[in-house]
């Protein structure tokens, strides 16, 4: 199962990765920049303690001037104290720019999502989505809080340092810098692989998300088949590949460690004899020797550090590339200015829904497969109901998609009152047309705003009432806190026909000019589903509405019924006339050739004359 | 086949809804706050670190070993600068060869000893990890479904992501910060002591203002860190809703409202966020003053009796070097606690839902299935004095007492709110009933482990969710031992076959991946098949086939007529046509069985069948 993308390795690189996060760095640039400079500043004076060392033991000390010792003690104390509030500051200065960046990122990772193709959200995982709006984001934030500002101030701190060292002696400064060549290279050959490795790392996260996800949403299924402990089982699986993986980044973090800790300590081990001789020669001042190993030993941990502020940034690096990964998916565009031109002159003109020869094949459908539609002429006319049937997988709900733009057609084209739905805002498209999906999704909101989602602004209690009365869900009245109350993801649980109820009470409570439900009225009961029909009926009598309908009760809610097959529309007319003349509407209606005795009740054994049908599905010539 | 439906109780409302989700604001499960037993987020860690005992001492010990070679450096320099100086000066070169050699194995020790600590480490906490994400993952598939109707999965899924990530960030710096700080203390400390008792006091004595300062930011610090850690949940929640419900959110042209919530979520998490790294900021201030103030302070002590000849210059200069180290770590004791808080404040969260008994429990001590009789694999379901009410007080099912007989296929119809799908769960043991048994062949479903619990039931319900991976796995989940033959008998008996085969890639067609968009219907044909796989003794239908076309419907009534054959079934369903087949109807209403008889029997007398039954004929048309 999984779900990771592979990732083109050509070309890749961490900084230009990480470049990419200027744009939301850059409103804080000032205080980030200012941050670093402080970090830098601090950083320096610790690097000057060592020197008022040096010249208290060359000078008060060797010379017992005591009152220099006071002086030399106030000036350590001085720095210290300055290097304390400055390293607060840095930290007070960035705290909250930081969290806004990530804020901020996580918001346009939002937005963007929200206006991603349908495709888009058919063929990612929201566990991979989640995982780079949280985990992903969180890295990026450290990254810009610690590696970014450090391996600038502990670059700066080694040069100044070495800089101080080679004034001091530059042949024991020339020693330790031995080491720079061997350790740059280390480190240059371990960001390569650590990358890999920490991009799969990235990736196993997200696929880890994505089971944890659906074994939540899938309880019941999991549950209803006892298979909690194969899902365990998966589960167990991806989480040991996941430590294999982050085993091999402990594998190349502990080689990375073990040169930067080893190589300067080398060299700091043999500028220590060395100056130890010169000393003894008489060539080097005692303070001098000291001065400059305490310098050396400070730069240990900027040294030390670089190798985990590497794979901070790498890890950043990966992060920031998984995140624009999203980001520069193409949003739906709008192509408005055709728009303006078109509408007024046919805004009044309504001649209803058109489908003029619309073909679709999801873009993201692998080469050379068929079309699902190849070419839907149909016309609704206003104040007309139309239902659709069609088999099952015929492209009934593909179609009704394509009337709000939740698809693109691929060719042809779509009219509402003889606009082209492309030339339209996709908001005002979606003003004017309502939908109630097959699946009713409720969100964590009140049922009053949940079914009022579906009105212009401004619509009222009254709106609401009568859309509640429209769907029969009066139920919405008996709840806990009646309409106020919550529902959704994070609400009160409704059954399927309550929650099908509502979302139909969403879809007229507008009342739209045009309304596509998609098989709206699957979970109910029968008297449930007559006195909607009922109440269906007046708010179809002037709405044009395009209704999917699996049941002749369902059709019959329609002026006419259109049959999809074989991706077109292969006949239209009434109810009447299509059961009449085509054998597959009347199979799909009522049953093969069964029609005539469905009514009655039939035999209790398996076998008997009156029971099952003669194979419908054999017997179908697709 | 009787039913006796007796003490009627309290008045039922119209549509029994779930009455357990928002009521009020003091309810845990909307505030994110599960009860967590005191001592249980320390108890968690305890039980996580147990098996790594060995281990976690290895890695101890590798530290302890490396820190000695690391903290060796300044007392060479010191040895260098006092004795190794003066005695080449007289020509006796070998204590600077021993400095020289001795400062060699220390550089070599420490890299090794770094190299094997990081590696050991790692796979502590990668085993620590593996085992709590197991432990989350198996508790929450074995919470009951009551329980997930409750917990929200965005919450359920930042437990297990964003939670365990920051156990993980404690265990991979946090820990090796803690032991390296705490060891360089005590090394250092024991240095400073050794090579000047004063000297050393004073350092002791800075601890104190430390620890003190280290209490007071682990108390505000972990205020702020849990209430972030609550934000983040909340953010999650509302990313995973709008990306499960983008149709409707696209539909009802949501985006800007959504954005608006959103924003709300998110900038509380900024703010909470900020929080945290400002009680770091102060921290940093605080320790850095004390530790500075250490220093100066020493220096001048120091270098006055260096000055009065009561100190030797190299132990001067050794001191200074081992004081930098001493309190160069300060601040990487502020990462550790702020891992620590972190992981403290999720630690507590994960403790809380590992804290949530099931409320249907697996057995302690399994019963087994008596073996079936003759070869027809049905068996008798007894409701023995059930009554159902959700724990907050609304009665669904008042106390109520029937039995299906093996092999018979009955049918539950009723208005929408009568208890049906109660009735199903509690057979399906999704929930437990309040009082009473439901038996299966004579055995209460509390006693029956889950695997012999779903050889003896198995429950397809209306929302047919479908798991990435092909659609032959989809099915598999019925049977995982499948072949691919019985796989595909399973699709062909209820007419899923065509459509399958028609997919890309046919029955290895991945359903999240390209190409593979499976209908509603499709998706209750791939559930059905599961359940015709799974071959239980008893089959409950819960409105299984609402999504499906006629033809579909017939061709799985079809199929059921042979599969249901000696096997005990329950079929809920609103479209009657479903109904025909069954042996027996019962008709529910508020909670109660108001009919129960043959299909061709209550259709002739003048009860709510009949009346259900005309409803739905002229449905048909």
């Amino acid at each position: 199962m999984p779900t990771t993308r592979a990732t083109p390795e050509t070309g890749r690189s961490a900084v230009r990765a990480l470049l990419r996060l200027w744009p939301y760095v850059r409103p804080v640039r000032a205080r980030l920049f200012s941050a670093a400079f402080i970090a830098i500043v601090a950083s320096c004076t610790g690097l000057v303690i060592p020197l008022v060392l040096k010249w208290m033991v060359d000078g008060p000390v060797a010379g017992q001037d005591f009152g220099g010792i006071w002086l030399g003690a106030l000036y350590l104390l001085l720095l210290g104290i300055a290097e304390a509030v400055l390293f607060g500051f840095r930290r007070w200065l960035v705290a909250r720019p930081l969290s806004h960046v990530e804020a901020s990122m996580r918001a346009d990772l939002y937005r963007h999502l929200q206006r991603l193709p349908i495709a888009f959200h058919d063929r990612w995982a929201s566990g991979q989505l989640l995982s780079r709006g949280t985990t992903d984001l969180m890295l990026v934030r450290m990254f810009l809080a610690f590696p970014l500002t450090f391996l600038l101030v502990n670059g700066v701190t080694i040069l100044v340092g070495v800089i101080i060292m080679l004034l001091q002696d530059w042949t024991l400064g020339l020693v330790v810098l031995g080491p720079v060549i061997p350790v740059m290279w280390t480190c240059a050959v371990f960001e390569r692989r650590y990358a890999e490795v920490a991009r799969r790392a990235q990736d196993q996260v997200g696929d880890l998300t994505t089971l944890v996800e659906e074994s939540v949403l899938g309880i019941r299924v999991i549950k209803g088949f006892g298979r909690h402990r194969s899902q365990a089982r998966a589960f167990h699986t991806l989480t040991a590949g996941l430590r294999g993986t982050e085993l091999r980044k402990a594998r190349l973090l502990a080689a990375i460690w073990a040169v930067i800790v080893t190589l300067p300590e080398l060299a700091i081990g043999a500028a220590l004899v060395l100056g130890a001789v010169r000393v003894a020669d008489g060539t080097l001042s005692a303070g001098t020797l000291v001065a400059f190993l305490s310098t050396a030993l400070a730069l240990r941990w900027p040294v030390d550090s670089i190798g985990f502020l590497l794979a901070m940034s790498q890890e950043a690096a990966t992060a920031t590339e998984r995140y624009f990964e999203v980001l520069d998916e193409e949003p739906e565009r709008e192509s408005a200015t055709t728009a303006q031109a078109a509408r007024p002159s046919d805004a009044t003109t309504a001649t209803g829904l058109r489908f003029e020869d619309v073909r679709f094949r999801y873009p993201d459908a692998p080469p050379g497969s068929p079309p699902l539609l190849t070419g839907v002429d149909l016309h609704i006319r206003p104040g007309e109901s139309l239902a659709l049937v069609g088999a099952t997988g015929s492209g009934k709900t593909t179609l009704t998609a394509l009337v709000p733009r939740l698809h693109e057609v691929t060719s042809g084209r779509i009219t509402l009152d003889g606009v082209d739905i492309t030339a339209m805002p996709r908001a005002e498209l979606r003003a004017r047309v309502a939908v109630a999906f097959e699946e009713p999704t409720l969100f964590s909101a009140s049922v009053g705003d949940n079914v009022l989602m579906g009105a212009p602004e401004g619509a009222d209690r009254a709106d609401l009432d009568r859309a509640l009365a429209v769907a029969q869900a009066g139920f919405a009245h008996a709840l806990p806190d009646g309409t106020d109350t919550r529902v959704g993801e994070q609400g009160l649980s409704l059954s399927g026909g309550q929650r099908q109820r509502l979302a139909l009470a969403r879809a007229v409570v507008g009342r739209p000019d045009f309304l596509v439900l998609d098989d709206p009225l699957s979970a109910l009961d029968v008297h449930t589903e007559a006195a909607v029909e009922a109440a269906l009926r007046e708010v179809l009598a002037d709405t044009t509405a395009l209704i999917v309908a699996h049941r002749p009760s369902t059709v019959l809610l329609a002026d006419r019924v259109a049959l999809l097959s074989g991706g077109r529309v292969a006949a239209v007319g009434t109810h009447q006339e299509l059961l009449r003349d085509h054998p597959e509407y009347a199979r799909l209606m009522s049953g093969a050739q069964q029609s005539a005795e469905s009514g009655a009740p039939s035999g209790t054994e398996p076998g008997a004359p009156s029971g099952p049908p003669p194979g419908a599905q054999e017997d179908d010539p697709r | 086949m009787t039913t006796t439906a007796s003490t009627p109780t309290g008045t039922e409302p119209e549509e029994p809804v779930r009455p357990h989700g928002t009521t009020g604001d003091d309810d845990p499960f909307d505030r994110d706050v599960l009860p967590t037993p005191p001592g249980a987020t320390a108890a968690l860690l305890r039980s996580l670190l147990a098996p790594m005992k060995p281990r976690v001492a290895l890695t101890v010990l590798l530290l302890l070993l490396q820190q000695a070679a690391v903290q060796t450096g300044p007392l060479l320099v010191a040895y260098a600068i006092d004795r190794a100086v003066p005695a080449f000066r007289e020509d006796r070169h070998g204590p600077l060869v021993a400095v020289g050699v001795g400062y060699l194995l220390c550089a070599l020790a420490s890299g090794v000893l770094q190299f094997a600590f990081i590696q050991v480490s790692a796979r502590v906490s990668q085993d620590v990890l593996l085992d709590l994400r197991g432990r989350i993952f198996r508790h929450a598939q074995a919470l009951s479904v009551d329980f997930h109707e409750r917990y929200t999965s965005g919450r359920l899924i930042s437990r297990s992501t964003t939670d365990v990530e920051s156990l993980r960030e404690l265990l991979d710096e946090g820990l090796q910060e803690l032991v390296t700080v705490l060891l360089s203390f005590v090394y250092i400390s024991a240095m400073l002591l050794w090579l000047d008792l004063g000297l050393g006091a004073v350092a002791v004595a800075s601890f104190v203002p430390l620890y003190l300062l280290v209490r007071l930011y682990q108390r505000r610090a972990g205020r702020a860190f849990r209430s972030r850690s609550t934000a983040i949940a909340s953010v999650i929640v509302k990313f995973v809703e709008t990306v499960n419900g983008i149709r409707p959110v696209r539909a009802f042209r949501r985006e800007t409202a959504n954005e608006g919530e959103f924003a709300l979520l998110n900038r509380t998490h900024e703010r909470t966020n900020g929080d945290t790294l400002l009680e770091m900021a102060r921290y940093v201030v605080g320790s850095r003053l004390v530790a500075n103030t250490a220093v100066a302070g020493i220096v001048l002590w120091g270098a006055y009796r260096v000055a009065s000849g009561s100190l030797e210059l190299g132990v001067l200069a050794a001191a200074v070097l081992y004081l930098r180290r001493l309190y160069d770590p300060i601040d990487r004791l502020g990462m550790f606690l702020n891992s620590y808080q972190s992981a403290a404040a999720s630690l507590e969260k994960i403790a809380g839902l590992l804290a949530q008994e099931p409320s249907v429990p697996e057995p302690v001590t399994a019963r087994e299935l008596p073996p079936l009789e003759d070869e027809l694999p049905g068996r008798e379901v007894v409701f023995d004095g059930v009554r159902f009410a959700y724990r907050t007080g609304g009665e669904v099912l008042p106390r109520f007492d029937l039995t299906l007989p093996a092999g018979q296929t009955v049918a539950v119809v009723g208005t929408t709110g009568a208890g049906k799908s109660t009735l199903a769960k509690l057979l399906a043991r999704f929930y437990d009933p309040t009082e009473g048994r439901v038996l299966l062949d004579g055995v209460d479903l509390r006693e029956l482990s889950v695997p012999e619990l779903r050889r003896g039931v198995v429950m397809v319900t209306q929302e047919a969710f479908l798991f990435s991976g092909t659609v032959a796995d989809n099915i598999a989940i019925g049977r995982p031992d499948a072949g691919r033959q019985e796989i595909e008998r399973a699709a062909k008996a209820i007419g899923a076959h065509e459509f399958i085969s028609a997919l890309p890639d046919g029955y290895d067609t991945d359903v999240r991946r390209r190409g593979g968009r499976i209908s509603a219907g499709q998706r209750q044909l791939v559930a059905f098949a599961r359940a015709l796989l799974a071959d239980p003794a008893v089959l409950i239908l819960d409105e299984a086939t609402s999504s499906l076309d006629i033809p579909g419907e017939q061709a799985v009534q079809q199929a059921m007529a042979t599969v249901l054959r000696g096997r005990t079934a329950v079929v809920i369903a609103h479209r009657l046509s479903t109904v025909e087949i069954a042996d027996r109807v019962l008709v529910m209403e508020h909670g109660r069985v108001i009919e129960d008889g043959h299909p061709r029997t209550l259709v002739t007398t003048s009860g709510r069948y009949a009346d259900l039954h005309r409803a739905w004929r002229d449905s048909l048309v």
